[in-house]
């Protein structure tokens, strides 16, 4: 009995049984989604500059949870090395742009291209490693990572890291600014662009992974991880998709370690440590497994969690948070999505009654 | 002469090869007590326990808290703290662990979860109560050491070996010879079934955590006399685990020999292979003395992907 054997009944979004089309169910949502872009499209605008950072850092590590998501939530296979894929799109962004000058989307997509093949080697040993096994390859990872930063300094600035000058950070193009000042009549500030620019490629993420799992390459993930025997039989090519999984759950991670760097200008090797594996881990299941919106409520939880708790005695926030987590479990182990569901089906229940 | 030079570098290689297995045989001995814990747990419940280490720490926090500096004898402290231990151990799976397993129905991402948050609370726990700073914790077998072949072996290396040994024999005599073990392997091989014959799960899986917790102030006790701060078990914990992944996640005797080996490898190749003359292992150097280990475990799992011990996993449609 092991937890990869057992089958996982996780809340399944996939292969909900089409009801009734509810109208008044498809208006909330309508409104909501629309509710949803506007505040985000209009957060920067309103918020200051140090929320606006804040909030891009939510966006970053949205796509890493998003990554993780895919590859755990609905494909099953645990990983705990994922702070190593963040760190490989970290490095790969701070070390080009630091070094080499090279335009942010560019060593956006080096970091995209490495941190796929990365992800592909890792996932190999998951054809035949499998749950807590699997789990310490990639802890090994989550923890050689750092080291191997320190290790290869003369590339990476050791422990100290990399820090992007004046000159090398990510900031508003001229033409950008030119439309902005023609449409609103003010500048368009740093760091509102680069909030616009990791919402930009977060949406574009979180649509794409939406539309993969609702595909055919989807309900085969989902059927490798409720058993994989009958979805060989079925003629899933199970060892491709694993693999492929890991790659793409790499590139997402990776994606997020550049937006993280683009935000805040630096890249240290203590960021991308096994703690930040842990903490990718949390947000996917505090989020809620296996949703869609889950990574990004689970990441906006990992970075406001600490203004919860009462600032007197710092000391004991992470007890706080540990019981927080323990306790959610206990309500909800769908996560907050997970209970949001729960208060929307009694909603549109007692609407439609 | 030459001869003589020669035989004397030979003597001190071996000297060295004694010394570092000794020191790897000594921490192995710890990692095998965690990997213990872990395997245990786990057997009865399918669940790997994240927080095992920070709960050692938590443990060897409360044995330094009641032994005082010498007020109570440490032998007499750690014996009371294994008892607050392992009453600690069986009121987290009570209080925490059965709760959520309740709730999340067979699927274990909540309660890896829910481990991250004990992870979490205990990490933080000790230091919030008593500091940051670094505890004075004494030796637990004297700074003594016998000599061996040039080589020294401190007590305190034969005593966690002792140790180790004792925790070995009590574990095979609960497991196999009293109604307990029977019913603790009744659950590990299938809890339906053992619950239909009328074993009562929930006790077997209170003492399992129990016994988890007791062993991890045990590993506790045997290495804080380096200094005892919040961040005693980090590393302990990671070895321990691939110690547990080595030997097979359900077999205490692969915990055991997955330990030691993975002490030993440590030791080996970070210290004594690095002053062996073409083995290029020096890249790996002080900071990489995780990465053999690892290694090793990587070429094991993909030949026997159960451990050296486990039993295959066999799934049904």
């Amino acid at each position: 009995m092991t937890a990869a054997a057992a089958p996982s009944e996780l809340p399944d979004t996939s292969s909900e049984v089409p009801t009734r089309p509810n109208r008044k169910a498809l208006m909330i949502k309508t409104v909501l989604c629309v509710v949803g872009a506007v505040v985000l499209i209009q957060m920067p605008l309103l918020m200051d500059r140090s929320t606006t950072q804040r909030l891009t850092q939510v966006l970053a590590i949205a796509v890493a949870v998003l990554g993780l998501n895919l590859l755990t939530g609905f494909n099953g296979q645990i990983s705990v090395g994922h702070s190593a894929f963040m760190g490989i799109g970290a490095y790969a962004t701070a070390i080009m742009m630091a070094r080499h000058e090279s335009p942010f989307i560019l060593t956006m997509m080096v970091a995209m291209v490495v941190a796929f093949a990365v992800g592909v080697v890792v996932g190999l040993p998951a054809l035949r490693i499998r749950g807590v096994y699997l789990a310490l390859v990639t802890l090994a990872l989550a923890a050689m990572f750092p080291q191997l930063v320190v290790r290869f300094s003369g590339l990476t600035g050791g422990s100290t890291g990399i820090t992007l000058e004046d000159t090398q950070q990510v900031t508003t193009p001229q033409p950008v600014n030119d439309l902005f000042k023609s449409l609103t009549g003010s500048r368009l500030l740093d760091n509102q662009y680069r909030y616009y620019l990791a919402l930009v490629v977060a949406v574009v993420c979180f649509v794409l992974v939406r539309n993969l799992v609702k595909s055919r390459v989807g309900r085969a993930l989902i059927a490798i991880r409720d058993n994989e025997t009958p979805a060989e039989v079925l003629g899933v090519n199970v060892g491709a998709y694993k693999v492929a999984t890991f790659g793409v759950s790499a590139m997402l991670a990776a994606i997020g370690g550049s937006l993280f760097v683009m935000n805040a200008d630096q890249a240290v090797p203590s960021e991308f440590g096994i703690q930040v594996s842990i903490e990718l881990l949390t947000a996917v299941v505090v989020g809620g497994v296996a949703t869609f919106v889950g990574p990004a409520v689970g990441a906006l939880a990992l970075v406001y969690v600490s203004d919860l708790f009462p600032k007197e005695h710092p000391e004991y926030a992470p007890v706080l948070f540990g019981l927080t987590l323990i306790v959610l479990m206990i309500i909800s182990p769908g996560g907050i999505v997970g209970l949001a569901k729960q208060g929307w089906a009694r909603l549109v229940r007692s609407r439609s009654a | 002469m030459m001869v003589t030079a020669l035989l004397a570098e030979e003597v001190s290689a071996l000297t060295n090869f004694l010394q570092y297995t000794f020191l790897g045989l000594q921490k192995g001995a710890v990692y095998a007590t965690i990997a213990l814990a872990l395997v245990i747990i786990f057997r009865v419940s399918g669940i790997l326990n994240f927080a095992q280490g920070e709960m050692a720490t938590f443990s060897t926090f409360i044995t330094w808290a009641i032994w005082g500096d010498g007020r109570v004898p440490i032998w007499a402290a750690l014996a009371l703290s294994l008892v607050v231990s392992f009453a600690l151990g069986a009121s987290i799976e009570r209080l925490v662990i059965r709760p959520v397993s309740k709730k999340a129905a067979g699927n274990p991402l909540p309660i890896v979860i829910a481990t991250i948050g004990l992870y979490l609370a205990f990490s933080a726990l000790a230091p919030a109560i008593w500091g940051t700073d670094a505890k004075r914790f004494p030796t637990l077998f004297g700074e003594g050491s016998l000599s061996l072949a040039g080589a020294s072996i401190s007590y305190q290396t034969l005593g966690t070996l002792a140790v180790l040994a004792v925790v070995v024999g009590l574990l095979f005599v609960l497991f196999q010879k009293t109604k307990i073990g029977l019913a603790m392997r009744g659950v590990a091989s299938n809890a339906e079934s053992a619950s239909l014959v009328g074993v009562s799960v929930g006790s077997v899986l209170m003492l399992g955590w129990a016994l988890s917790s007791a062993m991890g102030c045990m590993a506790g006790a045997l290495t804080a006399n380096v200094g005892l701060n919040g961040a005693l078990m980090i590393a302990p914990l990671i070895y321990a685990f691939a110690a547990a992944t080595l030997g097979g996640f359900d077999s205490p005797a692969g915990a055991v020999v997955g330990g030691l080996i993975v002490g030993l490898v440590a030791e080996y190749s970070a210290d004594y292979l690095a002053e062996v003359p073409f083995t290029t292992i020096t890249f790996i150097g002080e900071q990489l003395r995780i990465f053999p280990a690892f290694l090793l475990i990587l070429v094991v799992l993909l030949v026997r992907p159960q451990g050296l011990f486990g039993k295959p996993q066999v799934t049904r449609v």
